[in-house]
């Protein structure tokens, strides 16, 4: 008759479970990191004279002071208003004279199409509170992503998010997202 | 009496813990695949401004992050309250922030450097003078897919 092997106690092993258990549950963060994303322009050496040419109806200008306050097509804004001038300045559905051209552009799912040519253009004082910063900047992006949800619902009957790359990409051409960052001023 | 008590043994029998290791195990497993590990301790403090149009960040192995803010009270004697920059453990000047950014990127796979983002984790009473410099700084360091980490607003 063969020996039996002796049994290894498993009685342990809960506890010894429990204190990985233990561990991992005290290191653990469950928060995903989440932002607004951008992409910042390529680096280019001292050749800032060279104007670009950029016609004034064709630029959404948005300065935020060292107090925080905002001017918006040199008028005093309150950041709730921003979203609505900014999705009326790219979106330009009355083909208004003041607000963006357009120009014809080939696009796939749509045809041809209007494109708008507009520049959102921002601008901040070294002063400005980050939270003011982020706040504008939110409004900015958030303006663009409804202008293409509503699109994309128009068309596809679908939101944005749920569209395929391709419709995704067709709806990012026609409503780029077009915001240029003035480079910060050296105050004297 | 009735047949329930038929058995005559009056004691309960002990609750087998034998299945208790394995449902220890699965909580275990599933804290161990959620956990992310902090990697570095926060020498400034950060309060994350609120946004709406937030997009995750999906790979973490991808991201650097850059801490900017105000330094915490144990360091307050030796750096004052101004808002400073951290790079990993320590704080930095703006000049440090491209060999960071070189450090970070040598750090990587070559196929996943364009994929790189940088993470500015930036408090939300920082002035925008100090936040300015850094974005100059990464520019010229050509790391320019940057996320601006912020709250979801509830």
């Amino acid at each position: 008759m063969s020996k039996k092997m002796p049994e290894v106690p498993a009685a342990s092993l809960a506890d010894i479970a429990f204190m990985l258990l233990i561990f991992f549950l005290v290191t653990t963060t469950m928060d995903v990191d989440s932002g607004l994303e951008r992409r910042l322009p390529q680096w280019v050496e001292e050749q800032q004279d060279e104007e670009v040419d950029v016609k004034e109806r064709n630029i959404f200008v948005v300065l935020v002071n060292r107090n925080n306050d905002l001017l918006v097509e040199n008028e005093w804004t309150n950041i709730g208003e921003l979203r609505e001038k900014a999705k009326e300045f790219m979106a330009n559905p009355a083909d208004d004279v003041n607000l963006p051209e357009k120009e014809p552009k080939e696009i796939p799912f749509f045809g041809e199409v209007m494109v708008t040519k507009g520049v959102i253009s921002l601008s901040n004082d070294l002063d400005t509170k980050y939270g003011t910063y982020i706040a504008v900047q939110n409004e900015l992006v958030a303006a663009i992503n409804e202008l293409r949800d509503e699109l994309a619902k128009s068309k596809f009957q679908k939101s944005y998010k749920d569209l395929e790359k391709e419709q995704q990409d067709a709806i990012r051409d026609i409503y780029p997202s077009r915001i240029s960052e003035a480079e910060p001023k050296k105050r004297n | 009496m009735s047949k329930f008590r038929a058995s005559g043994n009056k004691e309960l029998p002990p609750i087998s813990t034998a299945s208790l290791p394995d449902i220890v195990f699965m909580l275990l497993f599933f804290f161990m695949v959620t956990t992310t590990m902090r990697e570095v301790t926060l020498n400034v403090k950060v309060k994350l401004p609120n946004a709406t149009e937030l997009s995750k960040l999906e790979k973490k192995s991808l991201v650097s992050y850059i801490y900017i803010g105000e330094p915490l009270k144990q360091w307050q004697a030796k750096f004052g309250i101004a808002p400073r920059i951290q790079l990993n453990d320590q704080f930095a000047g703006v000049a440090d922030i491209s060999n960071f950014v070189i450090a970070e990127r040598e750090a990587r796979d070559e196929a996943e450097r364009p994929q790189m983002i940088t993470s500015l984790k930036v408090d939300e009473n920082t002035k925008m003078g100090i936040v300015a410099d850094v974005k100059q700084e990464l520019r010229k360091a050509a790391a320019l897919h940057i996320n601006y980490s912020s709250r979801k607003k509830p």
